[in-house]
């Protein structure tokens, strides 16, 4: 199942690695990753591969949460069909 | 080139987590219509039963399709037979058993809300119709989380005007038992002319009998989207103001019918529609309100309102009705007072007035809805009010609904508070003069002429 993260919060050093370090803790691959600074906002998009992770979506979302609130980050996972049903005919 | 549009999903994840975009209700339809039993008891255990073993997923799937799409399901809810239906073959004469029943089921399967206690009475009333209606005031005020309706008139049956008569006495009633909540009963209780019978909105839903067995409904919401949209339109004709809210409208819905159709699929219950409504709540920036006065209101209920309301209800409806494959229910924007903070504004000022309201339910979805009027408003004078409202919703073919709040011991000017979504209403005027003579007479208003329109 595809799924898109997105991470949004003030850039500091490291955010990448971090994030990426938990998707492949849990098993999930990540196909393509686009990130920029706008207005001194760190912005990171990337569409994952989540079919093979060691937890179920709905939990994967939580730990997601919870860790970026950790680190002063929004991170949100959500399944890819929602973007593309509201942008897509 | 990335495999996705950053701007396309920096756009959704705006709209959920800065413009209120949500699924306002999964509703699963429930028909009772096998449940009825001579022994009222018998009747109710297996309306329970029924209930419970139907949508015991309801609300585990609403939640699992909420974590993975990340699109907030604010309600899930549960819609029934309208009960005079299936009470009538129980020999009693007090129905509320049949109301304690369904909030039983409602608090074992953790739905937020369950309607159905109905009765369909255009044309006339059955003995459990009347039944039914008499026992509205304690069904609704003993249980917690039941919604009952009663639709009064068509645009073919007209209006029975007896029923209206009776819908009056018993808002009053129920207002007074539940004084201490300020009349909170009646916010349980809509009047309809013209009801749906696939509605996944409360207060006013229920399972037609035309519907299958089960069936799943989603009401999609979205007013601060759409006033935000209208925000980069600034000062622009208003061709392009209804292309603005139709596209928007487009993608709310969209993300609409993939909800329901997941929920369908992980439920196994057929998918229904899609209720193309624009919902506001009381939250700062999801008022419909609001998205009239970003046209060019200096403030909702001034001369100009009933247009932009028109234009807003019909764009809302072109564009969402390509992103479903089954539009339905009402269909429409709300304009609820209490559960909006611009009406709230406006009718605190004193520039929102009731007949405003009535004319503004002329081009919209639903009715004078959660509006709170003087505790010393006469029966008559309610009933006269809803036979305005469903003589507008007879002649124009569309539904039109009463939820007004008698609230006890409240005159006019103060506020009186519900909580959570239903907000809070200033308490607004009505009329003083008497209809009661009109309301007195009985009988039937005759259906309308359905050509030599004008």
């Amino acid at each position: 199942m595809r799924a898109i993260v997105t991470v949004i919060g003030k850039d500091q050093v490291g955010i990448i690695a971090h994030v990426c370090a938990l998707l492949s803790q849990q098993g999930v691959n990540v196909l393509d990753i686009s990130q920029t600074i706008l207005q001194e906002y760190f912005t990171m998009i990337m569409l994952v591969d989540a079919s093979q992770a060691r937890i179920p979506f709905a939990q994967l979302v939580k730990l997601l949460e919870e860790e970026g609130k950790a680190q002063g980050l929004v991170i949100h996972a959500q399944r890819e069909d929602i973007f593309n049903a509201m942008h897509r005919i | 080139m990335p495999m996705f549009n950053s701007n396309e999903i920096l756009d959704t994840i705006h709209m959920i987590d800065q413009q209120h975009l949500d699924v306002r209700t999964i509703t699963m339809g429930v028909s009772l219509l096998d449940c009825c039993d001579p022994d009222p008891k018998a009747a109710c255990g297996k309306i329970y039963e029924k209930i419970v073993r139907s949508a015991k997923d309801l609300v585990r799937t609403g939640e699992e399709i909420e974590a993975e799409f990340g699109i907030p399901i604010v309600n899930k809810r549960i819609s029934v037979t309208p009960i005079a239906l299936v009470a009538g073959a129980s020999l009693t004469e007090d129905y509320t058993p049949f109301a304690v029943a369904l909030d039983k089921a409602r608090a074992e399967t953790g739905v937020n809300f369950i309607g159905g206690f109905s009765a369909l009475v255009q044309k006339g009333m059955t003995p459990a119709d009347e039944r039914l209606i008499r026992s509205i005031p304690a069904a609704l005020s003993e249980t917690e989380l039941v919604c009952g309706s009663v639709n009064v008139g068509s645009t073919k049956a007209g209006i029975n005007m007896d029923a209206v008569a009776l819908m009056g006495r018993t808002i009053k009633d129920l207002a007074a038992r539940t004084a201490d909540a300020a009349g909170f009963g009646c916010a349980k209780l809509v009047v309809f002319c013209n009801a749906v019978e696939d509605n996944p909105f409360m207060a006013g839903a229920f399972h037609g009998v035309s519907e299958p067995d089960r069936v799943v409904n989603v009401g999609v919401s979205g007013p601060g989207v759409v006033y935000h949209a209208l925000q980069s339109v600034k000062g622009a004709p208003f061709d392009v103001v209804a292309e603005t809210v139709k596209k928007t409208a487009f993608r709310i819905t969209r993300m609409g019918q993939l909800v329901a159709q997941e929920a369908s699929r992980r439920l196994g219950v057929p998918f229904g529609i899609v209720d193309l409504s624009l919902a506001p709540t009381p939250a700062i920036g999801d008022s419909v309100a609001r998205i009239l006065e970003e046209m060019g209101l200096e403030t909702c209920g001034t001369h100009g309102t009933t247009a932009a309301l028109a234009l807003l209800n019909d764009a809302v409806k072109k564009g969402g009705v390509m992103a479903s494959s089954s539009v339905g229910g009402l269909s429409g924007a709300f304009i609820p007072v209490s559960e909006d903070e611009g009406m709230i504004a406006a009718a605190s000022r004193g520039t929102l007035c009731l007949d405003k309201l009535e004319a503004m339910t002329c081009v919209c979805s639903v009715g004078l809805d959660m509006i709170a009027v003087p505790g010393d408003t006469s029966a008559e004078t309610i009933s006269a009010i809803i036979a305005d409202e469903a003589a507008i919703g007879m002649v124009n073919s569309k539904t039109t609904a009463v939820r007004l709040i008698p609230a006890p011991g409240k005159k006019v000017g103060d506020m009186v508070e519900f909580g959570g979504l239903l907000g809070s209403a200033p308490v607004m005027p009505v009329h003083p003069e008497s209809s009661a003579d009109f309301v007195h007479r009985g009988g039937r208003i005759p259906a309308p002429m359905q050509s030599l329109k004008n």
